[in-house]
């Protein structure tokens, strides 16, 4: 039995941030415990840039903003096991794991940060009716393979899903000398940042077909081409509008989910709207001690605010071995009001508050001139107006203590108000 | 001959749709931008319209096979595809310290391109 002070589960840059920061407020024996071959995470297969413009100011690619955390866990004394795989946890913070060295290891850990990141969903969870073929790839597999591994899966591509990843895939595929066919989207409006559909796609005149979707995959060994059709306002295809495109590879960028079977086993509460665990504002989940932060508790566009929110996990695993944890008064549970799909964290209970809590909430809808509004107990404590809001862009409300100390009751509500609602009230 | 040229704007999350209008490259006009960042940024788009290049360059005796690598400034985007010819010939070996320059003054646009990450010594078919 290894004992530690803090468990990290997941080198990427949430479990990175959230090391460094448990260190800086003194935490002694810390471990990150990772299961690739390097520590950085998802970063490492991101090569292109646009990372880090927040927190350094400038842009930098995956594995440079990476490299920056890496070389700072260096010098500190966090010890790290890498090639290691975590197993179980249970909710006492024992850790079962496993690596080819050490064998079976365990662990007991006075906190643990679960950050573990995510995974993508594949064709099985789409539903994608046809043959079995090859060449059928996630976009982060794919990416893996091109920007890890130096293979190039495909010639004649087509990608199904217009997230940023399944953008930079499409602008990734087309430098390295293979055809995309096309970008196809089942929603009216791309998924991703307007940049990457400007410098991802228009930039190589990769044609995006919106409220579009596959219908079917054809090939016998390797995939010789897919249906595609135009869907209704219900996501319904088209019959009529079907056409066969012809390919060898189709790309898979259809969203990804927290990765949190560990979450469960150790009995975790859990959102069944972010799929991941539900945290209160100091990244602490339901079993008292294990913290989680990044892409394991939501799904994150900007690796900036992970780095930022792995700080607060890493503070509070420290403050909560310390037995300095803020005091707690019955939790204030944080709802989703209107065009709100979630809000994190999704409960609060300092009993005192002395700093901004920051909250993260993904829309629903796209909407123009729009007010955030924050309801306790009916009535509006905090408004705060906002140009635009859009599902992939996710909107940052830092509220400060004055007007948390004001809540009474037991519930906030956000709400994104339209113009409409204003005019009605 | 007047000339009417559509952008999308990438400054803020408001994606303005943007026209320029020109006559033999002198901008005559530009409309639909929300704010002077907008004409800014179709400016730039019309006249030197330029892009970070990032991609990856194989590697012997390194830890993994491949080396990402981005130019140090964004180049003429015109250049991309010439860009990733040249490159398309160099291979490194490691170790490669992040910041490295790899290429130097590609195509003459006075831009490196530089390694963006660290890579030690290893033996990459091990991992695979
Ligand atoms: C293709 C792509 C493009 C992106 N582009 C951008 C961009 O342009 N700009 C930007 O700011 N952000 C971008 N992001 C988002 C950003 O990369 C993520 O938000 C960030 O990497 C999430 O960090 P994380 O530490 O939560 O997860 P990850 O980086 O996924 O790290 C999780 C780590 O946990 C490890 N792990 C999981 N389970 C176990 C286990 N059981 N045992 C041991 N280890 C385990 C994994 O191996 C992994 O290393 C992009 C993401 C992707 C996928």
């Amino acid at each position: 039995m290894i004992e530690v002070d803090v468990a990290i589960i997941g080198g990427g840059p949430a479990g990175l941030a959230s090391a460094m920061k448990a260190c800086e407020e003194g935490v002694k024996d810390i471990l990150i415990i990772e299961r690739g071959m390097e520590l950085g995470g998802i970063l490492l297969q991101c090569i292109h840039d646009g990372f880090g413009t927040f927190i350094f100011e400038e842009t930098l690619t995956g594995p440079e903003y990476a490299q920056r955390y890496i070389d700072e866990v260096k010098k500190t004394g966090i010890n790290v096991k890498l090639n290691t795989m975590v197993l179980e946890i249970d909710s006492a913070k024992r850790i079962i794991a496993v690596n080819q060295e050490d064998g079976l290891l365990e662990i007991e850990a006075k906190a643990i940060i679960l950050s573990m990141g995510c995974r993508e969903r594949t064709r099985a969870q789409i539903l994608i009716p046809g043959d079995r073929p090859s060449g059928i790839y996630t976009a982060g597999v794919a990416q893996r393979y091109i920007n890890i591994e130096g293979v190039i899966p495909g010639k004649k591509v087509v990608i199904l899903g217009s997230g940023d990843i399944g953008m930079i895939m499409a602008r990734r595929f087309t430098l390295e000398g293979a055809k995309v066919e096309g970008v196809y989207e089942v929603m009216s409006n791309p998924g991703g940042l307007t940049r990457n559909v400007v410098q991802c796609v228009e930039d190589y005149e990769i044609p995006l077909h919106l409220s579009h979707t596959i219908t079917n995959i054809r090939g016998r060994r390797r995939v010789e081409g897919v249906t595609v059709a135009k869907v209704d306002s219900e996501m319904r295809p088209i019959k009529d509008t079907e056409r066969f495109v012809p390919c060898d590879t189709v790309i898979l960028s259809v969203g990804l989910i927290p990765e949190n079977e560990l979450s469960k086993s150790a009995d975790v509460g859990m959102d069944p709207i972010t799929n991941g665990p539900i945290v209160d504002e100091q990244m602490q989940t339901s079993v008292p001690g294990i913290f989680a932060c990044g892409n394991v508790v939501h799904v994150h566009d900007l690796v900036d605010d992970v780095s930022k929110v792995a700080e607060v996990a890493g503070r509070g695993a420290a403050e909560y071995i310390d037995g300095k944890l803020k005091k707690r008064r019955s939790p204030i549970k944080v709802k989703a009001g209107r065009n709100v799909k979630y809000v994190v964290p999704q409960i609060i209970h300092g009993e005192k508050f002395d700093e901004d809590i920051r909250f993260y909430l993904r829309v629903k809808e796209i909407e123009k001139s729009v007010k955030t509004v924050v309801l306790a107990d009916g009535e509006r404590i905090f408004e705060k107006k906002i140009k635009i809001v859009k599902p992939p862009e996710m909107v940052k409300l830092d509220i400060s203590p004055d007007i948390l100390n004001r809540i009474t009751g037991d519930e906030l509500i956000i709400d994104v108000e339209g113009e409409e609602d204003e005019e009605k009230s | 001959m007047k000339r009417s040229h559509n952008f999308t704007c990438i400054v803020c999350p408001m994606s303005c749709q943007i026209e320029l209008i020109e006559e033999d490259d002198k901008i005559l006009e530009v409309r639909g931008n929300g704010c002077k960042r907008g004409e800014e940024y179709v400016t730039e788009e019309f006249t030197n319209p330029v892009r970070m290049l990032t991609t990856t360059i194989p590697v012997q005796e390194g830890r993994i096979a491949m080396l990402p690598v981005r130019s140090e400034r964004p180049v003429p985007k015109n250049l991309l595809r010439r860009c990733m010819k040249e490159l398309s010939k160099v291979r490194v070996k490691a170790p490669v310290r992040c910041g490295d320059i790899i290429y130097e003054n590609i195509l003459d646009t006075g831009v490196s391109i530089i390694s963006s990450r660290d890579l030690s010594i290893g033996n990459y078919s091990e991992f695979r």
